[in-house]
């Protein structure tokens, strides 16, 4: 007890230093959090993806497509519950900073392979039946003010011309992580019309998402359907959705273990700051380290003091960050929800947080408690200053 | 030197490991810093430089990439035609009609798929590209399956190598030559021949067409003339600019990524300096009262401490910047959002950094060291030399 209340008394003597440092440790690991949960965020896609969903692709790259006949095909696969198609879409909305995910979708089967995305049935009827009929995410229909009802007008970019949709749905996420920010039409609305403008782009389907009845059979059906299509026209690739988002992450990679290294970098930065504040204490109390002695307090005693001190500092100053990590997170999902959809900070990055704020606090006191504890009597009380 | 500089660089010298550890975060902060703006260089530097002035791209009207574009025979045939284009060998007009498609290939070692773009190139692609340079065996047939490949893919990629064998579209393709092309984006790219390529993805369009123009003041004019013509869907755009913008949002990411990041750990290493110099401040309280007594005035003490705060920050600067130099030698590789390709590119150092680096420290060894300076100038002389 009489330990820790010296170094609580002694980590506030110098009161504004005491505060600086503590800020400072508390905005390094606010930074940590973020940037980790920034990170966890790469693998959002993938973590969200269901065990039970196959992606079925070209086999030469994402920018080749598949023709629409191999959906019945693939429906005749044991164990394949539903069969639905997407295309990437690639529109623009007005400029291209409104930039959002947007899917030329088979609607029905879409819709039942996606139970994550909630509409409610009568939206869901009229999307069905209005072959110009949109849905778009929550998120995306707030931060365009779009109304049911309303008509969009998308440039495309992939395929040429103005389109437009009128929206008919707007749906919810089933959990906090699901992207409440994409946009879905008819793919039939997009095939129409280019059947007319270019009839060879026609019947082409970007990639098929397979649903499975259960997990295990994944694997098996994945062969199946690239077996049937081997040697054919368009070869195709077949894998579980977590790996197809996983595939996506990878192509970044880099940039997400750039941002990870500087994550750890800023943890360095602070672990300087605070040795820096304790070496400071330490080399101030040098004389009282040695009348300590002179009274008899062991070494050991010593260093608990010095110890006790930095650590308390670093866990305070960790704990303000780690609540502070909560309103950030949420302004920045506020702010910055075109880039990041959901920003929500996991257990697991809290406790990576007070992990670091521990260490930062043992490591800046290495050296002054082995400064402190291995001081000479004599020689401490001889120093001035 | 006066007195008041010379006390404060020996200051530092007197206090080194307080020195060193607040020079030391502000290094690393300083690093960050510089690390991302070379990296956001490195790019648009790789991506500029693979676009030549004189040179034009045409692609589809709307597409903002080669990949996304499609050019039909016929258009590719007006476009030959126009008046504007350097005649190259043989007489034929100095143009040439490509397909940019993306596959997937293995990464080496990690066996990670990535989207690589293979370009379909005619006879005159190599003469619009003079920084393609063949640097081992040699140029693939026109009329067969082989194929040259760049350094970086070479490198990188599963079956890359010279005499390896790449499989796609349903046929098996050698690789027959390696090209360099410095530190441009043709380095991550494929090259085989146009019509075979077209033949085997089944693509009867083009992706792009490629041409020099004769001069190029003239460029507008041409441009609107291509796009007002009625049989065309088209835009023409100078080669520069058309890779310019392909890097754009990657750059503008990372710079906005490096920016918030620094300024953020800035705080930890700003509140390091000020503790320090806070510190430095307290414990030279007599020195200061007796400079005082000795009639040096109140500027002269803040002007010292301030001094002190700038040096501590130049040498943090520096040995931020010395590391961040030898990043130079790394080379990246990520997917470029805007063409969905892989891309490499290494961190590229330009003067403009150094001084933003440079005056970034500065900046950051002024707002630690500024109140504190404050607090020892406002010291009165008597109070001064009485504290001990």
């Amino acid at each position: 007890m009489f330990y820790l209340k010296l170094s609580l008394r002694n980590a506030f003597r110098h009161p504004l230093r005491a505060v600086l440092t503590i800020t400072g440790v508390a905005v390094a690991i606010l930074a940590f959090g973020l940037l980790r949960t920034l990170v966890g965020l790469w693998y959002l896609g993938v973590e969200t993806s269901s065990s039970t969903r196959l992606i079925t692709r070209s086999s030469i790259s994402l920018v080749f497509t598949l023709p629409v006949s191999y959906r019945e095909r693939i429906r005749h696969i044991s164990g394949v519950t539903e069969v639905s198609s997407m295309n990437w879409f690639g529109g623009i909305y007005v400029s291209e900073k409104n930039f959002f995910p947007n899917f030329a979708v088979e609607p029905k089967t879409f819709l039942a392979l996606y139970p994550e995305f909630i509409i409610d049935d009568a939206e869901k009827r009229s999307f069905l039946k209005d072959r110009r009929g949109a849905v778009a995410g929550f998120k995306l229909a707030a931060k365009h003010g779009w109304k049911i009802g309303d008509r969009i007008v998308l440039k495309g970019t992939i395929f040429p011309g103005e389109w437009d949709f009128v929206l008919r749905g707007i749906y919810r996420g089933a959990q906090r992580s699901t992207d409440e920010s994409q946009f879905f039409f008819h793919w039939d609305y997009l095939n129409e019309s280019l059947r007319k403008t270019v009839p060879r782009r026609a019947d082409q389907v970007g990639l098929y998402v397979v649903g499975v009845d259960a997990p295990e059979k994944a694997p098996e059906v994945a062969q199946a359907i690239d077996a049937i299509f081997r040697n054919s026209l368009a070869e195709t690739m077949s894998e579980t959705e977590k790996a197809f988002q996983l595939s996506f992450v990878a192509m970044t990679e880099a940039i997400m273990i750039a941002i990870k290294i500087v994550s750890y970098v800023v943890i360095v930065i602070i672990m300087v700051v605070a040795a820096n504040t304790m070496a400071m204490t330490a080399r101030e109390r040098i004389s009282e380290y040695a009348t300590m002695k002179a009274l008899g307090f062991k070494w050991s005693h010593i260093a608990i003091t010095v110890f006790g001190e930095s650590l308390f500092i670093a866990l305070l100053g960790g704990a303000i960050g780690v609540l502070l990590t909560f309103p950030a997170a949420h302004l920045l999902e506020t702010e910055l929800s075109q880039f990041f959809p959901v920003f929500s900070v996991s257990p697991v990055t809290i406790y990576f947080q007070l992990a670091a704020a521990t260490l930062v606090g043992i490591v800046s006191s290495a050296f002054p408690v082995y400064r402190a504890s291995t001081i000479n009597i004599s020689e401490g009380l001889r120093r001035i200053g | 030197m006066p007195v008041p500089v010379y006390y404060s660089f020996r200051n530092l010298t007197v206090r080194r490991l307080t020195t060193a550890l607040t020079a030391s975060g502000m290094a690393l902060v300083v690093f960050v810093f510089a690390a991302t703006l070379m990296l956001a260089e490195g790019l648009q530097k790789t991506l500029v430089e693979t676009g030549s002035p004189d040179n034009v791209v045409v692609i589809r009207k709307g597409s903002q990439s080669e990949v996304q574009s499609g050019v039909e025979r016929l258009q590719a045939s007006i476009v030959e035609s126009l008046p504007d284009i350097v005649t190259g060998e043989g007489g034929r007009p100095l143009l040439a009609k490509e397909l940019v498609v993306l596959i997937n290939l293995p990464k080496r070692g990690s066996n990670k798929p990535a989207n690589v773009v293979i370009r379909g190139v005619g006879g005159a692609s190599y003469a619009l590209r003079p920084q393609v340079k063949l640097v081992e065996g040699r140029m693939p047939r026109p009329g067969s399956s082989e194929i040259i490949a760049g350094k970086s893919i070479a490198e990188r990629f599963e079956g890359g190598g010279i005499g390896e064998h790449l499989r796609f579209a349903m046929r098996e393709w050698t690789v027959v030559g390696i090209f360099d092309a410095g530190s441009t984006g043709f380095s991550s790219e494929i090259w085989g021949d146009v019509d075979q390529l077209m033949q085997s993805f089944r693509r009867p369009v083009y992706s792009s067409v490629i041409f020099r123009m004769r001069d190029a003041a003239a460029f507008d004019s041409m441009k609107s003339r291509l796009e007002s013509d009625p049989r065309m869907t088209v835009e023409a755009k100078l080669e520069t600019r058309y890779y310019l913008d392909q890097s754009e949002a990657m750059a503008k990411f990372l710079r906005i990524l490096g920016l918030s990041l620094t300024f953020i750990f800035s705080l930890g290493a700003v509140i390091g300096a000020m503790i320090t110099m806070y510190a430095a401040v307290a414990n030279r309280v007599v020195e200061i009262g007796t400079l005082r007594a000795l009639g040096f005035h109140r500027a002269s003490i803040l002007q010292a401490f301030i001094l002190e705060a700038l040096f501590l920050g130049l040498i943090g600067g520096v040995a931020g910047l010395v590391p961040a130099a030898f990043l130079q030698f790394i080379t990246i590789s990520t997917m470029n959002w805007q063409s969905f390709a892989e891309l490499a590119f290494s961190f590229s150092l330009s003067p403009g950094i150094i001084v933003k680096s440079l005056l970034f420290s500065l900046v950051m060894g002024i707002a630690g060291g500024l109140l504190p300076a404050f607090r020892a100038a406002r010291m009165d002389i008597v109070g001064a030399l009485r504290s001990s």
